[in-house]
């Protein structure tokens, strides 16, 4: 299993992850709504986790992979409180896009 | 370790009473695990153990900061059952989630493992999204909320990912493996320690609120429950200028190159902007946003000049801001309650008809601002000494022109109080909330006579 995965050269993995990580930043700052700027966090998060496996099984060391296991825990945590941090939002405002958040100078 | 134990066993135990309905309850079984926990904290003192393979470092410098922390939600729940006091509910979840956030600020203290910085700062950073939209009710809060959580999962993203990029150049997570890499490294940095070294310089910015990682503070600050403001400007700073001064510290002191130029200007540009922007500000609490950005610009001048007594003079500093900030914040909610606003105009008057709390108010602003004999002064005075030692003496003149701006808005509230006629409103201060604003005002004056009870000689 391990030797499959060292066919690819843990720069491959870099880039792409870097890559995703990029899309993921990208879609923070140009999507207008919340629930997809939410995605797009998540991508990124996501993108970390396959860098951090990549990187565990190159160095033969498992920490790598127990953190991926925490990362997903927290990511869990964080979307429960911001789906519910959306719904309050849409209870008040009648919709979730972030440029109606207007009420606190940016 | 037992101190995170009491305060993850207090918050159950708080959740339990509100369950129960025991309303009377709540605050003071706080407030007596909140000084067990300090208790448990001290005792530690001079042990210096670690638990699990280094994952927390119970050294001197952790229980300091942990006892800061402690200290400072001990404060902010003294003023919390006035603050509270229209609320008919318990409120026991509040109150938890604050227990748990300082929870994660002790966590973020102690660590010893990169892996233990993030969940540190995530459990701190979620109980905070929770907290700045607790008043369900004001738009303000709900909007403070949502951009604070955008932003703070956003940007964890970037801490993140430094991480795993540190990992892959270091091979491993734990701080003294990173610092024996750094050091086996002779002055070639491969690319992706460098990028994950800046990723997490940004990470961490973020939560301390530096400039030009700051733009979220004065927003989330002003929507938030003022009383959980002063939770956010305490011990969050606190605690994440305390986590970035161990990672430097420890691992990367001996590779000063590579991030003592960023880091510079970081400082500088917070010192500026910080301070410019807090004279244009119209309301106390803006202005108390401002003045929190442009004093972790001082801070970072700690993490600079790293010697042997800057954690020392770093905990005195974060000390001394925390109890003045935190007053300051018991006033900005007494006079919002009477009028609704916490614009200067709101002040006008407040030395005749309130002298007691007028007086508290003006010792906070003046140790803030720098005047002896406060706290304040003593804390600058050190810290700038120090780093001109360390020949900082560009970064410390701009520190000083900062300062000296920072008289402008520091003082807006107190020349409103003293010389502005109000219209003689009186505000509702009970007499326990009186003696907690005098308690806290008596610890920054002793703080500041006899400072050799927290500094080192």
């Amino acid at each position: 299993m391990t030797e499959t995965l060292m066919v690819i050269p843990i720069l491959h993995y870099l880039t792409f992850c870097s890559v995703l990580f990029g899309i993921g930043v990208i879609g923070v700052l140009v999507k207008r709504n919340a629930l997809v700027i939410l995605m797009s966090i998540e991508l990124m998060i996501n993108s970390i986790n396959l860098l951090l496996a990549a990187f565990s099984t190159y160095l033969n060391d498992p920490a790598g992979q127990i953190f991926v296991f925490f990362i997903m825990v927290v990511a869990a945590a964080e979307v429960a409180v911001g789906l519910a941090i959306i719904v309050l939002i849409f209870r008040t405002t009648h919709t979730i896009d972030i440029d109606v958040l207007n009420k606190l100078k940016w | 370790m037992s101190t995170i134990i009491a305060l993850a066993v207090l918050g159950i135990i708080t959740l339990f009473l509100g369950v129960m309905k025991k309303k009377s309850w709540l605050l003071p079984g706080i407030l007596v695990g909140l000084a067990v926990a300090l208790g448990l904290t001290l005792t530690g003192w001079n042990t210096d153990i670690s638990f699990y393979h280094r994952m927390l470092v119970m050294d001197n410098y952790a229980l300091a900061f942990n006892a800061v922390l402690i200290f400072s939600t001990f404060l902010i729940f003294l003023f919390a059952h006035h603050y509270y006091q229209p609320v008919e509910r318990p409120l026991e979840d509040v109150y938890t989630v604050t227990l748990f956030a300082l929870l994660g600020a002790v966590l973020m203290d102690s660590y010893g493992n990169l892996i233990m910085l993030f969940l540190g700062v995530e459990t701190l950073s979620i109980a905070l999204y929770i907290l700045a939209g607790s008043h369900r009710e004001a738009i303000s809060s709900n909007e403070a909320t949502l951009k604070y959580f955008l932003l703070g999962s956003f940007i964890s993203g970037f801490l993140l990912f430094g991480i795993a990029l540190i990992y892959g150049a270091a091979h491993s997570f734990d701080l003294q493996d990173i610092a024996h890499f750094v050091s086996a490294l002779n002055g070639e940095w491969p690319p992706i320690f460098l990028a994950g070294l800046f990723l997490i310089i940004i990470g961490l910015a973020f939560k301390i609120a530096i400039v030009p990682f700051h733009f979220w503070a004065p927003d989330v600050y002003e929507g938030t429950p003022t009383l959980l403001t002063a939770f956010m400007a305490s011990v969050v700073k606190t605690a994440s200028i305390a986590a970035l001064y161990r990672l430097f510290s420890t691992c990367l002191h001996g590779a000063q190159g590579i991030w003592e130029s960023s880091l510079w200007i970081l400082a500088a540009l917070t010192i500026l902007l910080g301070n410019l922007t807090g004279l244009y500000q119209p309301s106390a609490k803006r202005m108390l946003a401002y003045s929190s950005i442009a004093q972790s610009g001082y801070m970072i001048l700690a993490v600079l000049a790293f010697s042997s007594r800057s954690a020392n003079l770093l905990l005195f500093y974060t000390l001394s801001y925390s109890i003045a900030t935190i007053t300051a914040f018991g006033i900005v909610l007494l006079v919002r309650e009477v009028r609704g606003n916490d614009l200067f105009t709101a002040f006008n008057g407040l030395g005749k008809n309130n002298p007691v709390e007028a007086f508290c108010m003006t010792v906070a602003m003046l140790s803030l601002t720098g005047i002896p004999p406060l706290a304040g002064f003593v804390a600058k005075f050190y810290l700038f000494s120090t780093a001109i030692g360390a020949g900082y003496l560009w970064l410390v003149l701009i520190a000083i022109v900062g300062s000296a701006v920072s008289v402008g808005y520091y003082f807006k509230p107190v020349i409103a109080m003293y010389l502005r006629e109000g219209d003689g409103m009186k505000l509702k201060t009970p007499k326990s909330y009186k003696a907690f604003l005098l308690f806290a005002t008596i610890v920054t004056i002793l703080l500041g006579v006899l400072p050799f009870m927290v500094l080192k000689q």
